[in-house]
């Protein structure tokens, strides 16, 4: 069954292209092209992917032999072989992603081949080659049958991410944006790379399969913080930067820098959905750690709670829609915190439908203002965009939790097995569902209703028009989604089957022994009426929700600043989210800023000064070996010379140069010679 | 009619004188070509010595000997002159006063 292989392969090769020739050579209709049928080609893939997992739903595994051949290491089973294979893992929980990734993911990449036309040749390459990678990242993440594999995806993803927030990088908000996402994630990287290596060093193996059959056998840590739990705290910890929630969602509204098809794809769909989706895939894991599910859920029920007011005072149409998402993730984790883990994937699958939908619709909005994303200079676009209104309002209606729609069912699920797990973690969902049914229905009535607040029409400029097929049509899929994505998950109070639970079942099969083993612990099922009425409960909370967002905003749009001026304290404490910013900007930016200008002073003035001392030293040294050079050497040599010369001074008088006086002591010479001669004869 | 018999020794003699006479122009005169002419007198003066050895001992080799130094002579006198000339050209003078160059 290798050809699993071929899914995160294809966007990948698509990428490569793209990115090799593309940029350079490539026209926009050919870069587009190509982007969208290797999304196309993936799409089609995980569709008969996932009906193959219909049939054999144990999933299959495909391996491509070695990354890492094994190696002995000490763990706590003595020495064990340390070994990684590139294996990738297809089960319902994956194919489900599978079937997000690439199928949003299509229509995402159709949308943009619109949005981003305005673009530079170059640039619209490069952008649809970033998209490609990240999805090819974000299959391998899904598909990966053990952890490092995922974790080459989980830091592809964040690359990818990285890049596509700061894709202007021209502007300085969009590349700090970038950066600030990238360092905020590392922290959480940093948990899960240290649960990755605790796994390892307890199981002595990170294949999910062997890991959760493993765990398995071990006795649930119910009462005290043992090894299990200190594993799922740290893998935690990785979801927690990757899918934006307290204390590490700070870089999920600055994201919104980026492209809007890119908070679409990866800020609200796939990529932060990336912690749920890891702690479901070690749901066996997380749940013999309660202790630790408590942490998930408390949490997840905080951001959820804490995101939504903060989306309350947001004015940018984008953050109001990225906070929504922090909320909506926070939703997840206190689903999969109560141990509800097939609910936290249905809300997965059915917040990336709708997300989308809302974020593209953001998207047409504020391209048809000609970029302008201030909701207070918006308003009465209902008449210039009809189909952007109704899908949006779809993609509201939805995300609020109004019945039949699909976020109605999967946000009752996940509301219903809070009540039955804790009252209180049900209250604080519970009222996230009104404030979130309430921010959604203000910005509808901002963006759609009153009086228009736009830039004034002009010659060249005749106001907002509904842009081309290529964005629309992608809007009325998402729509139509966002509308049925909720029947595969009817629950049974409702007389449904449940089929979405039911596909997922095989990959939660031990986590659900392991609740029914769990029958100690307090478990109060809900009987079908009261679920039938909290169902019913949370369509009203929902209902007065919009309600009071459309008293509040179209019926009297004056309350609004009463409220404000009569409580300035919490709208600026909402307004300016918490000063989560500020505090981490004091305590962690600021005192990391502070260290590193410290080892800065130590650098310049110890190192620095023992490399200046040093350098002194050797000319010193220098200094002096050239003196004993010029003295005692060149002394020497200069004594000689002077010597020679003065020695040779008197000698010197006899060479007068003149021809003559050679010859007269040449002929005197020979004249004493042969006296001499005669003489001795 | 012969005065007397002109004997080798006489040849000597002449060769003697003709090198003497050589030897005190190269050392008295001034110009530099009255000097190279006293210079080709001694060599002609051992030239004549050579013949006259030959003819004295009865044996050839002076001969060829004497015939080599004229062809010798020759060209020496061809290299002489023609530093003579380069000389005059620098200096403008024929002078041998003024030739010191080789002075210490």
């Amino acid at each position: 069954m290798n050809y699993i292989w071929l899914l995160p392969l294809v966007p990948a090769a698509g990428a490569a292209i793209n990115g090799l020739v593309g940029i350079r050579w490539f026209q926009r209709r050919v870069a587009a092209a190509l982007a969208c049928a290797s999304m196309t080609a993936a799409f089609a893939l995980a569709v008969f992917a996932a009906f193959d997992v219909g049939r054999v739903p144990d999933g299959r595994e495909a391996s491509l032999g070695f990354w890492i051949p094994p190696i002995p290491l000490a763990t706590a089973r003595g020495i064990q072989p340390f070994t990684v294979q590139w294996s990738l893992l297809i089960d319902p929980l994956a194919s489900v992603m599978i079937l997000i990734v690439t199928g949003i993911g299509l229509l995402i990449h159709i949308y943009a081949t619109a949005y981003m036309n305005h673009e530079p040749r170059g640039g619209y390459a490069r952008f649809f080659c970033y998209m490609n990678l990240f999805c090819a990242f974000m299959l391998l993440l899904v598909l990966g049958a053990n952890f490092p594999v995922m974790f080459i995806g989980w830091e592809g993803v964040g690359l990818c991410s990285y890049l596509l927030i700061g894709f202007w990088y021209e502007k300085t908000t969009a590349a700090s944006a970038g950066l600030k996402a990238f360092l905020v994630n590392r922290i959480g990287d940093w948990g899960f790379l240290l649960g990755m290596l605790a796994v390892f060093f307890t199981f002595a193996t990170m294949d999910f399969r062997a890991l959760a059959a493993q765990a398995g056998t071990w006795p649930i840590e119910t009462s005290h913080f043992g090894t299990l739990s200190v594993i799922c705290l740290l893998l935690f910890v990785g979801a927690t930067g990757k899918s934006a929630q307290i204390p590490l969602f700070v870089w999920l509204p600055d994201a919104m820098a980026g492209p809007t098809p890119v908070s679409a794809l990866i800020h609200a769909a796939t990529m932060v959905t990336a912690g749920v989706y890891m702690v479901a895939r070690n749901a066996v894991l997380f749940s013999h750690a309660p202790l630790v599910l408590t942490i998930v859920a408390i949490v997840g029920a905080l951001t959820a709670l804490m995101a939504a007011t903060i989306a309350l005072a947001q004015n940018d149409i984008k953050r109001v829609l990225a906070y929504s998402t922090v909320s909506q993730l926070g939703y997840m984790f206190l689903a999969a915190g109560v141990g509800a883990f097939s609910a936290a994937m249905f809300h997965l699958m059915t917040h990336a439908f709708f997300k989308a939908l809302l974020f593209l619709a953001a998207g047409v909005v504020i391209h048809s203002l000609a970029g302008e994303q201030d909701m207070r200079r918006m308003g009465g676009l209902k008449r210039y965009l009809p189909v952007t209104f109704v899908t949006m309002m779809i993609g509201a209606l939805a995300l609020a939790g109004i019945p039949p729609l699909s976020g109605f069912f999967s946000k009752d699920e996940i509301l219903l097995r809070a009540f039955e797990t804790n009252r209180l973690l049900w209250l604080l969902g519970s009222l996230t569902a009104v404030l979130t049914a309430f921010y959604m229905f203000r910005l509808i009535a901002l963006t759609f209703y009153g009086a228009y607040r736009g830039p004034a029409h002009s010659a060249e400029w005749r106001g907002p028009q509904e842009p081309a097929g290529a964005m629309t049509v992608p809007l009325m899929a998402l729509a139509i989604g966002a509308i049925v994505a909720g029947f595969i998950g009817i629950p049974a109070a409702l007389g449904g089957r449940n089929a979405f639970e039911r596909f997922l079942a095989p990959s939660f099969a031990q986590t659900r022994a392991l609740a029914t083993h769990q029958a100690a612990s307090p478990h109060l099922d809900a009987s079908p009426a009261q679920a039938g009425a909290l169902m019913l409960f949370a369509a009203l909370l929902a209902i007065l929700g919009i309600a009071a967002a459309w008293r509040f905003y179209v019926d009297r749009p004056g309350v609004t600043a009463r409220l404000a001026s009569r409580w300035p304290g919490l709208d600026a404490l909402l307004r300016n989210k918490y000063y989560v910013d500020e505090f981490y900007g004091a305590i962690v930016v600021r005192s990391t800023l502070a260290s590193a200008r410290g080892l800065w002073r130590f650098d310049r003035r110890v190192i620095d000064g023992a490399v200046n001392a040093w350098g002194w030293s050797t000319r010193i040294l220098a200094w002096l070996s050239y003196m004993f050079d010029k003295v005692a050497v060149d002394g020497l040599v200069n004594a000689v010379g002077r010597g020679a010369g003065e020695g040779s001074a008197a000698v010197r008088r006899g060479q007068t140069g003149l021809v003559q006086n050679y010859a007269l002591l040449i002929v005197l010479g020979v004249c004493v010679f042969l006296t001499a001669y005669l003489i001795a004869r | 009619m012969q005065l007397f018999p002109i004997t080798p020794y006489h040849y000597l003699l002449l060769g003697a004188a003709l090198f003497a006479l050589g030897v005190i122009g190269v050392m008295v005169r001034r110009n530099i070509i009255i000097l190279f002419m006293s210079i080709e007198l001694m060599l002609n003066a051992v030239n004549l010595n050579l013949v006259a050895f030959s003819r004295l001992h009865g044996h050839v080799v002076g001969q060829v000997f004497a015939l080599f130094i004229v062809a010798v002579a020759a060209a020496e006198a061809a290299v002489g002159l023609g530093i003579l000339l380069a000389f005059y050209r620098n200096k403008e003078t024929l002078n041998i006063d003024e030739m010191n160059l080789l002075k210490g």
